[in-house]
C-alpha cells in the first residue's frame, strides 16, 4: 500500500529497467525527471496553494462570510477559543469519548475474535449472529441509543463501541485463520506448549491484519463521535458546532471541521506509525516512509 | 567413525511392529527401525510409499494405529520448507522455545557453527535457500537432539548449496552425534551422507545396505557406483543412464 514511493525512484535513472529486476517497471513517464523530494514538495504545496487560494477569494469577498469565512478568522477564532479554555476542554471530552469507546469496542471486539478464530464451537455460537448484527449500518440505530441512553456519554460511548467492534472482531478472526498451519506444526516439533504457539505463531501472524483491523476502526470511531456528538449532547467539539450553528457562528463550525479532520489525520499517522513498529519484519511494512 | 562404534552406542530411536492405514490404505505395516547415537541413516523409497508418514510418526507430529515408538518425546525435524517465522530475528528463531537469557547464548553458539554467527538480529526474508536451511538446522540442533528428522531439507536447494549443505550436516552430526533419519529422493544424497541406506516398499523397510565411508567421500568410487545402481534398481529405475534419472526422480 505504501511501496509505490520507492519503485518511482528506482525507475528515474534506469531506462529499461536494468538495476529494478524483480520490480515491475513504472509507468509514470512524465515523472522520471523529477526526484523523490520533488514530489514530495509538491504534494506539500498543493494544499498550501488550495488554502491561500481561499484566503484570497474568501479577503476579496468573492465568498461570502456566511458561506465560508476565510482561513485566518478559524485561525483567530481557535485562538480566541482556546484563551477561553473553552475548546481545549471540548477536545479533551471528544477524546476521551472516542478513546473510552474504543478501548472498549476492541476489547470485546479482538476477545470475540481470538475465541471464534481459534474454536469453530465458537464460530457456530457466534459468528453468523455477529454477522447479522453487523450487516445493520451502526449510524441506523442512533434513535434508539438515544431512547437507551439518553443524552448521557453512555449512548456516545456505546455507539463507538459498536462502530469499532466490527472491523476489529472480523480482522482478528481473518488474521488467526491465515496463519500457516506449517509454523504452527513447528512450534509443536520446537516443543512450544499451547499457549506459547499462541503467543510466539499466531498472534504475531495474525498481527497485521489485527492491525489494518485497527486502522480502519480509528477512522470509524471518529466517524460513530461526529455523528452522536452533533446529535445528542451538551460538550465536546460536535456540540460547539451545534451550539454555533445557533448563534450562526460559521467560523467555529469551520473550526469544529477541521479539528474532526485533523484528529483523523493524527490517529492515522499514528496508525501508521504502529503498524511501522510492529510489522519491521514485514517485507511489505519494512522501510516504508509514507 | 566405523560400523562398530556406532552399534555400541545407546539407541536413537527404536521403532517396532508400526502400523499406520488412510482408511482401507496400510501406508506402514509391521515396520521395525532402530536407529543409533551417531548413525546417520537415509530413506528412500517411491512417492507415496509411506516414508514421511514414518517421519511424522517419528516427530509425534501424526497418530500411529499400533505399534511402538521407543525414542525421545521430542525429536528435533528439519522440514523441506525452512519454516522460520518471519517476525523473528535469526537468533530468536533458533532460541524458540527456550527461555531468553539461556536461549540467547545457545542460539548465538548454534548460528556460529553453521556460519551466520554475525547475523543474529537479521531477519529471515535477508536470506537465501541455503542459509534460511542451515538456521533451520541450527534450531533443529540448539537442543541438542537425540533424534534428528530430516524430511527432504535439501531438496528445494540448488545443486551446489546442496553439496555445501551435505558436508555442513555431516560435520554437525559428527560433532552432536543424535541419531539421524533423513527421508530423501536423490540416492546420490543419501550415499554422500548416509552410514546405512534403507528401502521402504509396502510399508517396510524392504532393504537395507551398509554404506561405506570410502562410498562417502567419493562419489566414483566403485563401491559407491555399484550401491547407486542397486538403489536405483531398487526403486524401479533400470541402471545404465541411472544418474540422470534419480536426479529427476
Amino acid at each position: 500500500m505504501s511501496s509505490g514511493a520507492t519503485g518511482a525512484v528506482v525507475a528515474v535513472r534506469t531506462p529499461v529497467g536494468a538495476a529494478t529486476a524483480g520490480r515491475q517497471p513504472r509507468v509514470g513517464v512524465r515523472t522520471l525527471a523529477l526526484s523523490r523530494r520533488a514530489l514530495i514538495l509538491i504534494s506539500w504545496i498543493v494544499p498550501f496553494v488550495v488554502v491561500g487560494l481561499w484566503e484570497i477569494l474568501a479577503r476579496s469577498g468573492v465568498l461570502s462570510a456566511h458561506v465560508l469565512p476565510a482561513p485566518s478568522k478559524v485561525l483567530g477564532t481557535a485562538v480566541g477559543l482556546v484563551r477561553d479554555g473553552k475548546l481545549i476542554g471540548d477536545m479533551g471530552i471528544s477524546l476521551l469519548r472516542a478513546a473510552t469507546g474504543f478501548a472498549i469496542g476492541g476489547s470485546i471486539g479482538f476477545a470475540l475474535g481470538t475465541l471464534v478464530g481459534f474454536s469453530r464451537l465458537a464460530e457456530a455460537f457466534l459468528d453468523r449472529t455477529i454477522q447479522m448484527i453487523r450487516a445493520i449500518p451502526f449510524l441506523a440505530i442512533l434513535p434508539l441509543v438515544i431512547v437507551w441512553f439518553g443524552v448521557d456519554e453512555g449512548g456516545k460511548i456505546f455507539l463507538v463501541s459498536l462502530g469499532v467492534m466490527f472491523p476489529i472482531y472480523i480482522n482478528t478472526v481473518l488474521g488467526i485463520r491465515q496463519v500457516d498451519p506449517k509454523l504452527v506444526e513447528l512450534g509443536r516439533v520446537a516443543g512450544l506448549s499451547d499457549w506459547g504457539v499462541v503467543r510466539h505463531i499466531i498472534l504475531p501472524g495474525a498481527l497485521p491484519s489485527i492491525l489494518a483491523g485497527i486502522r480502519y476502526a480509528l477512522a470509524i470511531s471518529w466517524l460513530a463521535l461526529v455523528v452522536a456528538e452533533t446529535i445528542a449532547t451538551s460538550s465536546g467539539i460536535g456540540f460547539l458546532a451545534m451550539d454555533a450553528r445557533e448563534f450562526l457562528r460559521i467560523d467555529v463550525i469551520v473550526l469544529a471541521i477541521v479539528i474532526y479532520a485533523g484528529v483523523g489525520v493524527l490517529s492515522d499517522a499514528i496508525a501508521r506509525a504502529l503498524e511501522r513498529r510492529l510489522l519491521s519484519w514485514h517485507p511489505n511494512y519494512a522501510g516504508a516512509k509514507r | 567413525m566405523s560400523a562398530v562404534d556406532i552399534t555400541a552406542d545407546a539407541p536413537a530411536v527404536v521403532v517396532s511392529g508400526l502400523r499406520r492405514a488412510y482408511g482401507e490404505r496400510v501406508v506402514i505395516d509391521g515396520l521395525d527401525l532402530r536407529i543409533h547415537r551417531g548413525e546417520f541413516v537415509a530413506l528412500l523409497g517411491e512417492s507415496g510409499c509411506g516414508k514421511t508418514t514414518l517421519l511424522r510418526a517419528l516427530a509425534g507430529l501424526d497418530a500411529v494405529d499400533s505399534g511402538q515408538i521407543d525414542g525421545p518425546a521430542q525429536p528435533a525435524v528439519v522440514f523441506q520448507e525452512h519454516r522460520l517465522l518471519p517476525w523473528y530475528s535469526l537468533w530468536r528463531n533458533v532460541a524458540l522455545g527456550l527461555d531468553d537469557t539461556a536461549g540467547r547464548a545457545a542460539a548465538q553458539a548454534a548460528l556460529s557453527e553453521v556460519g551466520l554467527g554475525d547475523r543474529l538480529e537479521d531477519w529471515p526474508r535477508n536470506l537465501s535457500g541455503g542459509q534460511a536451511q542451515r538456521v533451520a538446522l541450527a534450531r533443529a540442533l540448539v537442543r541438542e537432539p537425540r533424534l534428528l528428522l530430516l524430511d527432504e531439507p535439501f531438496a528445494a536447494l540448488d545443486a551446489l548449496t546442496r553439496i555445501r549443505m551435505h558436508d555442513l550436516v555431516k560435520q554437525l552430526v559428527a560433532t552432536h552425534r543424535p541419531g539421524v533419519l533423513l527421508v530423501t529422493h536423490d540416492v546420490d544424497e543419501a550415499i554422500a551422507l548416509a552410514h546405512r541406506a534403507l528401502v521402504m516398499r509396502d510399508g517396510v523397510i524392504a532393504r537395507e545396505y551398509a554404506v561405506s565411508r570410502a562410498a562417502n567421500t567419493n562419489r566414483s568410487h566403485p563401491e559407491a557406483v555399484a550401491l547407486r545402481d542397486t538403489l536405483l534398481a531398487d526403486l524401479g529405475v533400470a541402471s545404465g543412464d541411472a544418474h540422470t534419472r534419480a536426479r529427476a526422480a
